[in-house]
């Protein structure tokens, strides 16, 4: 049975410390508690993460796939933005 | 200290610990395939899952205690009605999704508090199984809490089931809290708990859900007992034949 009445939730879910939240998937829950133990069971049931975020999906506001010649394209030949004209020194992992 | 004596008292408390975990894991396995969403269906499973888990952690050690060689299989498929000690409360059939809410946050409300008081208790090995299990059953009580509230504050319509779940299902209640002489002798060798200082709990906690929920708290009634003797409800024998169908039909199968 699919209950259209729940509003839809998105996830997302921080795998360990350090690390930034990433979108897990999306559940169905009645209200905001309920959508984070529906996150819980359904997204972090192996052992998955250590915080859970959730938000209505109607809450997110998203760019319009149609614009996106608009907005992403411009940014493809902007080769100077990219930091890859500095030399990295040794030891450095993490750029 | 008389040993031998503790070390019954120890076998048959964690018997008892098993066989509310299992029968309760029976019941909502039942209901897999069935949930209202796919969301409560997993999160049903994993509960289901939870409590096998730890009934599996007590009858491997019920078989250490006892020392003549019976394993965890043999607990649970191979015992007949009258030998399993669990409560009446967790074998109650599940009714609708109001119902299994309902025997679940009894129970959980209780176990939890159980679990705590154990993760202390003077036997090295049965706190440690309390340690893993209170962190499960505390995140149980949680979800079922919150289905307490939502569905008692709900409709007109989860108002009135879940109260006449909550009316039905009060007078298994009681034998959580009715001691016997494994109780006391298991509180008294082992720092076991403290069934009236539980009670007393535990009616805060249902009391606090309750108000929360718009349900009203039963009046005091006449309790049923009998289950950790073995006497059980009717519904039990229907249970444990399908749970040990196959262990019976083929003894000593394996996966």
């Amino acid at each position: 049975m699919t209950n259209y009445d729940w509003p839809l939730y998105e996830v997302f879910i921080r795998t360990k410390a350090g690390l930034s939240h990433r979108h897990a998937g999306s559940v169905h829950a009645a209200d905001d508690e309920m959508a984070l133990n529906h996150a819980h069971d359904v997204y972090t049931r192996r052992n998955e993460g250590v915080s859970i975020w959730v938000v209505r999906s109607s809450e997110i506001v998203a760019s319009d796939p149609a614009e996106s010649d608009a907005f992403f394209e411009p940014a493809k030949d902007k080769i100077y933005r990219h930091p890859t004209f500095y030399e990295i020194p040794d030891g450095v992992e993490n750029i | 200290m008389n040993i031998a004596t503790d070390k019954n008292v120890l076998l048959e408390y964690v018997l008892r610990l098993g066989d509310n975990g299992l029968i309760l894991a029976q019941r909502l396995i039942e209901l897999v395939a069935h949930g209202p969403e796919l969301e409560e269906e997993l999160a049903n499973a994993n509960f289901s899952l939870d409590y096998l888990g730890q009934a599996r952690l007590f009858y491997s050690y019920a078989g250490e205690l006892e020392g003549k060689g019976r394993v965890e299989d043999d607990f649970a498929f191979m015992r007949s009605d009258r030998e399993f000690c669990n409560v009446q409360l967790v074998e109650q059939p599940n009714g609708h999704f109001g119902g299994t809410v309902a025997r679940s946050f009894f129970f959980d409300t209780f176990y939890q508090l159980q679990l705590e008081v154990l993760t202390n208790c003077r036997d090295a090995h049965l706190a440690g199984i309390a340690v893993r299990a209170v962190r499960e059953i505390q995140y149980h009580q949680r979800h079922n809490s919150q289905w307490m509230i939502r569905l008692g504050d709900g409709t007109d319509e989860s108002h009135r089931c879940l109260q006449e779940s909550v009316d039905s299902l009060w007078r298994y209640t009681g034998e959580l809290f009715a001691g016997d002489s494994i109780d006391d002798q298991f509180r008294d060798a082992f720092d076991g708990p403290d069934l009236s200082a539980l009670l007393a709990r535990w009616r805060e906690i249902v009391e606090s859900v309750f108000s929360e929920a718009t349900l009203d708290v039963p009046d005091d009634q006449w309790m049923i007992e009998g289950g950790r003797d073995g006497r059980h409800s009717e519904h039990f024998g229907s249970l444990i034949a399908e749970m040990q169908t196959m262990q019976r039909s083929y003894p000593g199968q394996q996966w």
